[in-house]
C-alpha cells in the first residue's frame, strides 16, 4: 500500500505549508516601513514665529502641516468644539493640523478672504479652527501628536495636551 | 522511446519531437469558431494584439526610466522623450495602448452581455474576463505611478487611502502599502516592481487561462444558438463548408480577426502620431509635490464612471458603493435568473436594462469628469442611484422573462 508514499506527501505538504506562513511573514515585514522612515518622523516648530491670519505650510512625516495662528475674529466665531481644537501657548490660539482632507487626503486649499477651507478633489470645507463644516470629510483636520515645550512644539511625540485631545474625542490619532 | 526516423523536413523532424501537428490541429486547424458571428467577436484578439504592442513598447521604456523620486520625472520627460532616439514613439504608444486596451475591454465585455455569452457553462468565460479586467486596472494605475507627476503622486495618495476603510480608520494598512507615511521612494519602487513584473506575469497566465475557458463552452453566437460542434465539424472536414455552422480558427476565422485588428490599427496610430495628448494628461508634466494639490484631481477616463459612484456619498456609504461597483459586474452570471442564451433585443425588460445601463455608465463617466459642484453634483448622485437600481432590478425583471 502507500502509507508510505502518503507519509512522504504529508512531510513534504507539511514542511511546506510552514515555509509558505514563514515566506508570508517576511513578505509582510519586507513591505513594512523602514526604521530609517520611522524615524525621521519628527519635526520641531516655534510657534511664536508665525503671524495672525496667515496660514503657514510645514512639514511633518511628508505631509503637510498647516498653522494658522487664530485672529480675534476667528476665535469669536469659534464653539467651545472648536476651542478645544487649537492650541494655547502664551494665551495666544494656534491651529495646528495635518493639511489632509480626511476624506481621501487631497490638501484643502485656504481661502482668505472667507477664512476657511476647500478641498478641490470632492468638494468638502473646512472652518479656520479646521473643524468640517460640508460633507463628504467625516471630521476636521486631525492634529499630529504634540509635545509642548515653552513656545516650542514638536510634532512626533505625545505629550499631556495631545492626550487630552484624544481622550475627549477632538482628533484620531494619526 | 518514440519512434525517430530520418526526417524528410525540419517540419517532419520538429513533429517526431514535439508532435507539432498535434498541437497546431487542437489550437488552430481543429478549434472551431461558429460562423454567425460578426466583427465584435474580433475583440478579443484585438485586445491580444494590444496587449503585445503594450508589452514591446515597456521593454523598450524600461531601458531608459528611472525608478527613483529624484530622477523617475526627467527620466520619462527628458530623457525618453527629448534624448533617446524614437523614445517619444514608445511613450505615446504605451500611453495610448494602455487607453485604448480598456476601450476594447469596455465593447469586449457589454459585447458579452448584449449576447448573453455569460450563460449555461459560459460563467468561468466571464469570471476570468473580469479578473482580467480587475488585473489591468491595477496594472494602469501602478504604471500611471511611474512618471511621478502630480496627477502620479496625488492619484498614489487618494487610491492608497481607499485602503484605511473611511471610519475604520486603518492608516497602519495605508502605510504598510506605501512603505512610508506618504507616497516616496518605498512606494515608487515597489509599484515599479507591480508594474514591469508580477502584474504582467499574473496577466499572462490570466489570458492563458481565459482562452483555456473557451476551449469546452465555444464561443457564443448572434442568435444564442446551442448546436453540436462535433456535428457542425465533421461537416466540415467532409468538406461540406456551406453547410456546417463552424469553421477552424486559423487559418480562417483569424483573417477576419486580421481584417478587424487592421482597421483597428490604423486608428491606433493615427492616435499615437497625431492625438497622443488624449492620453497625457498635463497635470502629470508637474513633477510631483507633496505639499500641492492640484485643484483638480480625476482619474483617466477609463476608471471616472467608478469614481463617480464613490464621489457624491458620505466617506463611508461612498467607499462601500466604490467597493461594490468595483466586483458587481462578476456577479451577473448569477443575477441573471433568465434561461434564455440570447441577443437582449429578443429579451424583452432586459433589452431596455442593458441600454440603461450603458448610458448610465457614460453618464457617469462624463460626470466624473466635471467638478463636483452644483447641478453636476446632482446628475452625479442620480446616475449613480440608478447604477444600484439596475442591479438590484437585474435578478427581477430576468426572473419573470418568458422563455425563447
Amino acid at each position: 500500500m502507500s502509507t508510505r508514499r502518503d507519509f512522504m506527501g504529508m512531510a513534504l505538504g507539511g514542511f511546506t505549508a510552514l515555509g509558505a506562513v514563514g515566506g508570508l511573514y517576511a513578505a509582510k515585514r519586507t513591505w513594512d516601513p523602514l526604521p530609517s522612515v520611522k524615524a525621521a518622523g519628527f519635526t520641531t516648530l516655534d510657534l511664536k514665529d508665525y503671524k495672525e491670519g496667515e496660514l503657514v505650510t510645514e512639514k511633518w512625516r511628508g505631509k503637510p502641516i498647516f498653522v494658522l495662528k487664530q485672529t480675534k475674529e476667528m476665535m469669536a466665531k469659534a464653539t467651545e468644539k472648536d476651542k478645544k481644537r487649537l492650541i494655547e501657548v502664551d494665551g495666544a490660539h494656534y491651529m495646528v493640523c495635518v493639511g489632509l482632507c480626511t476624506h481621501l487626503g487631497c490638501i484643502p486649499g485656504y481661502r482668505k478672504d472667507t477664512q476657511d477651507f476647500l478641498c478641490a478633489c470632492h468638494g468638502g470645507m473646512y472652518d479656520a479652527t479646521a473643524d468640517v463644516t460640508k460633507a463628504p470629510p467625516p471630521r476636521g483636520l486631525d492634529i499630529p501628536p504634540f509635545k509642548l515645550n515653552g513656545t516650542k512644539i514638536a510634532l512626533g511625540v505625545t505629550g499631556p495636551e495631545y492626550e487630552k485631545m484624544l481622550a475627549d474625542g477632538t482628533t484620531l490619532r494619526v | 522511446m518514440a519512434r525517430i526516423e530520418n526526417a524528410k523536413s525540419i517540419g517532419e523532424w520538429l513533429d517526431q519531437r514535439l508532435a507539432v501537428q498535434t498541437l497546431k490541429r487542437v489550437l488552430q486547424t481543429e478549434y472551431w469558431i461558429p460562423k454567425n458571428i460578426n466583427f465584435l467577436w474580433a475583440m478579443g484578439m484585438v485586445l491580444a494584439a494590444t496587449f503585445g504592442i503594450l508589452l514591446v513598447s515597456g521593454i523598450f521604456l524600461l531601458m531608459y526610466y528611472n525608478p527613483s523620486t529624484d530622477l523617475a520625472f526627467d527620466s520619462v520627460n527628458y530623457t525618453i522623450m527629448t534624448e533617446v532616439g524614437y523614445g517619444w514613439l514608445w511613450r505615446h504608444i504605451h500611453g495610448v495602448g494602455a487607453s485604448l486596451v480598456f476601450l476594447i475591454i469596455y465593447i469586449h465585455m457589454f459585447t458579452g452581455i448584449y449576447y448573453g455569452s455569460y450563460k449555461k457553462g459560459r460563467e468561468l468565460i466571464w469570471l476570468s474576463g473580469m479578473l482580467l479586467y480587475v488585473l489591468f486596472s491595477a496594472e494602469a494605475f501602478s504604471g500611471y505611478m511611474l512618471p511621478w507627476g502630480q496627477m502620479s503622486y496625488w492619484a498614489g495618495m487618494v487610491i492608497t487611502n481607499l485602503f484605511s476603510g473611511g471610519s475604520l480608520h486603518a492608516d497602519g494598512l495605508v502605510e504598510w502599502i506605501r512603505g512610508d507615511y506618504v507616497p516616496a521612494q518605498a512606494f515608487l519602487s515597489r509599484f515599479f516592481m507591480l508594474h514591469v513584473l508580477l502584474l504582467p506575469l499574473v496577466i499572462i497566465g490570466a489570458i492563458v487561462f481565459h482562452f483555456g475557458t473557451l476551449r469546452i463552452p465555444h464561443v457564443n453566437n448572434q442568435d444564442g444558438e446551442d448546436f453540436d460542434f462535433n456535428e457542425a465539424a465533421e461537416l466540415y472536414k467532409n468538406g461540406q463548408k456551406k453547410e456546417s455552422k463552424v469553421i477552424p480558427f486559423s487559418p480562417v476565422f483569424l483573417s477576419k480577426d486580421v481584417f478587424v485588428m487592421g482597421i483597428y490599427f490604423v486608428l491606433f496610430f493615427y492616435l499615437v502620431f497625431y492625438h497622443f495628448e488624449f492620453a497625457m494628461d498635463p497635470v502629470n508634466f508637474d513633477p510631483a509635490d507633496g505639499l500641492k494639490t492640484p485643484t483638480h484631481i480625476y482619474p483617466e477616463w477609463y476608471f471616472l464612471w467608478s469614481y463617480e459612484v464613490l464621489r457624491p456619498f458620505s466617506t463611508n456609504v461612498g467607499l462601500i458603493a466604490f467597493a461594490i461597483a468595483q466586483v458587481i459586474f462578476f456577479t451577473i452570471p448569477f443575477l441573471d435568473r433568465s434561461p434564455n442564451v440570447a441577443p437582449a433585443n429578443r429579451r424583452g425588460l432586459f433589452h431596455l436594462w442593458f441600454w440603461a445601463m450603458l448610458v448610465d455608465m457614460l453618464v457617469l463617466t462624463f460626470m466624473g469628469k466635471l467638478p463636483p459642484q452644483g447641478i453636476w453634483s446632482t446628475i452625479g448622485l442620480v446616475a449613480a442611484l440608478v447604477f444600484f437600481a439596475l442591479w438590484i432590478a437585474l435578478p427581477i425583471i430576468t426572473k419573470s422573462e418568458k422563455k425563447l
